[in-house]
């Protein structure tokens, strides 16, 4: 087994989530409580990774991160380097990727919490911010959880976008996806067999997971 | 310190319906101020526009020395700075916090341990919402809105999600609370045994806007328009027209009877309002001294509810008098006997024919 892929992959996917729960909270917030009329559009523009083939949001990645582009000229004149096949520039291609995952779950967990616990809250003077660490978050957690788990599963298994955007580089960005392929195409049938088994396992204890938390299995905060 | 609520409010809500709600409320004489009305009136609307959960179209809302809305300067304090506490019907206690959290989340721990004592919720302090009754989530939920020092209470039909053999009895217990308190309150409610029980002052909602506000007993007793008559539950509005007014007296033609009522300026086509336990039932009517109001008819109906009974009358209009069981009984009424009903000429208010308004 490519213990050195699985390790990058398992860094890539922490990292990954941990920066959606930064991102994605504040625009599933958004998306949940706000009165604007257009917000289907960011809805329909979180959601597009779900359809969009990875190589084709690979390649407009891959063209934004490029040297050319004014972002990828900001990224090298701040650090010296570049994003495109490197570990940063999988890191930010992978959140793009797996955004839906946890925007969509925790904008219906959000949703879901009665509108009038809000509503008191501010009645008793607690600010907005501090209704939704208070209030909001802790009602949604079961919600919150379920969109970490996905997109951390999610990032596991990506293998069009690293492609276009990472390349296959031992230890920077090969993830395990690249490495089962790579291990295919050199007839090393054995070793992609035992790297897949293992991420078959991985995939089903993090969805089982995630349903048991749904369906309330375990509850997130101690009952009376 | 003297203060008023002043509020004047203005939206056309997306069904049609449109609220215009003006209210002016002295704090100070009325600690806890009913707002009464139908359901769909737009209580809770106006509510809501006072606690900054809702904005109106147009209109402002001043508080004391506060400009709490003005929608042509574009003034409008959030809930926050309003410092409304807010009472939700379903009482909105955080079901993720126990009582003791919940009465603590805007407050510090020495106000909020005082009024855990106070309210009597020392027992129940380490328990989830969910796991104690109705009227102590109610009592949590006002200990949790004073525990935020609020500078005004306003409470949503407080007593609808409570059983009703317990309804009364809590009724009386939150206007102590309430008084105990010292925070003027506004509750919303549409039972008027809740608004007898719970205000000193009444302000009547219909159709979107206040059409009268003054002492709780006088509303009832003097209903501004026929419409306020009706929503706060005169059981007799009869079709009257003032014959003659003379010595502070006025004469009405009702049915086929002639009655006296106090004299109110009143002339013309009028609808005449009797409480039903303003008029008393009589079997023998040549006993009556002819100084009295009678109008004799016949019994349609005697529906007993509890300790009280209801007679149903046809005097020429139909007459409803609530007189005790006991007084039922002793007359021994029986459907299509003839009897009289006298009424007091101070029990009939008159209000204007709405054709004339």
């Amino acid at each position: 087994m490519d213990w050195q892929a699985i390790w990058l992959s398992v860094r890539l996917a922490a990292a990954t989530t941990a920066i959606l729960l930064v991102v994605g909270l504040p625009i599933a917030y958004w998306l949940a409580f706000s009165p604007r009329r257009w917000k289907f559009l960011v809805e329909a523009v979180v959601s597009l990774p779900l359809v969009l083939p990875p190589t084709v949001l690979g390649l407009y990645v891959l063209l934004a991160m490029g040297p050319r582009s004014p972002l990828g000229a900001l990224y090298a004149r701040l650090t010296g380097g570049m994003l495109p096949f490197s570990f940063q520039g999988l890191l930010v291609a992978s959140v793009l990727y797996s955004l839906p995952f946890t925007v969509q779950p925790v904008t219906a967990a959000f949703g879901a919490v009665d509108r009038r616990l809000v509503e008191a809250s501010w009645c008793l003077g607690v600010s907005r911010a501090a209704t939704f660490r208070r209030v909001i978050v802790p009602l949604a957690l079961p919600g919150i959880a379920t969109g970490a788990i996905l997109s951390f599963a999610h990032t596991l298994g990506e293998f069009g976008v690293v492609l276009m955007v990472g390349g296959n580089i031992a230890g920077v960005t090969r993830t395990v996806s690249i490495s089962i392929y790579d291990q295919v195409q050199a007839l090393n049938y054995a070793s992609a067999w035992v790297t897949s088994l293992f991420l078959l396992g991985v995939s089903f204890v993090v969805l089982a997971l995630t349903y048991a938390l749904q369906r309330r299995i375990w509850t997130v905060w101690p009952a009376n | 310190m003297a203060g008023e609520l002043i509020c004047h409010c203005r939206k056309r809500m997306s069904s049609g319906f449109e609220i215009d709600a003006r209210l002016r409320i002295a704090l100070d004489d009325a600690p806890v101020t009913v707002l009464f009305g139908p359901s769909g009136s737009g209580k809770t609307t106006l509510l809501r526009f006072l606690a900054g959960l809702d904005r109106a179209a147009a209109g402002e809302i001043r508080f004391r020395e506060q400009l709490w809305f003005d929608a042509g300067r574009g003034v409008n304090w959030p809930p926050q700075q309003r410092r409304a506490g807010y009472l939700f019907q379903e009482y909105a206690l955080f079901p993720h916090l126990t009582v003791e959290e919940n009465v603590e989340f805007a407050a510090t721990r020495e106000v909020a341990q005082k009024l855990l004592d106070d309210f009597g919720l020392r027992p129940m302090a380490q328990s989830k919402p969910r796991a104690i009754s109705g009227g102590q989530q109610q009592r949590v939920a006002l200990a949790r809105a004073l525990a935020a020092q609020p500078a005004l209470l306003l409470l949503d039909e407080p007593l609808s999600a409570l059983d009703a053999g317990t309804r009364t009895r809590m009724s009386y217990e939150l206007r102590r609370l309430l008084l105990a308190s010292g925070v003027p309150s506004i509750v919303v409610t549409h039972d008027r045994r809740e608004a007898i029980a719970l205000g000193d002052w009444m302000a009547v909602m219909v159709e979107g806007a206040i059409r009268q506000i003054g002492p709780v007993r006088e509303v009832f007793r003097r209903p501004a328009d026929l419409q306020v008559a009706e929503s706060v539950g005169v059981e007799n509005l009869l079709p009257a027209e003032v014959l003659s007014r003379e010595h502070g007296l006025a004469t009405l033609q009702v049915g086929g009877a002639r009655i006296q009522c106090v004299d109110s300026g009143e002339a013309g086509p009028v609808f005449a309002c009797i409480r039903a336990e303003e008029v008393a039932v009589t079997r023998d009517a040549a006993q009556v001294s002819s100084a009295r109001n009678r109008m004799e008819g016949s019994v349609r109906a005697v529906i007993l509810e509890g300790a009280l009974a209801r007679v149903e009358l046809d005097c020429g209009v139909p007459l409803v008098a609530v007189i005790t069981a006991q007084s039922a009984a002793d007359l021994d009424l029986r459907e299509g006997e003839r009897v009289a009903a006298v009424i007091k000429a101070t029990s009939v208010h008159l209000v204007t024919h709405p054709l004339l308004q």
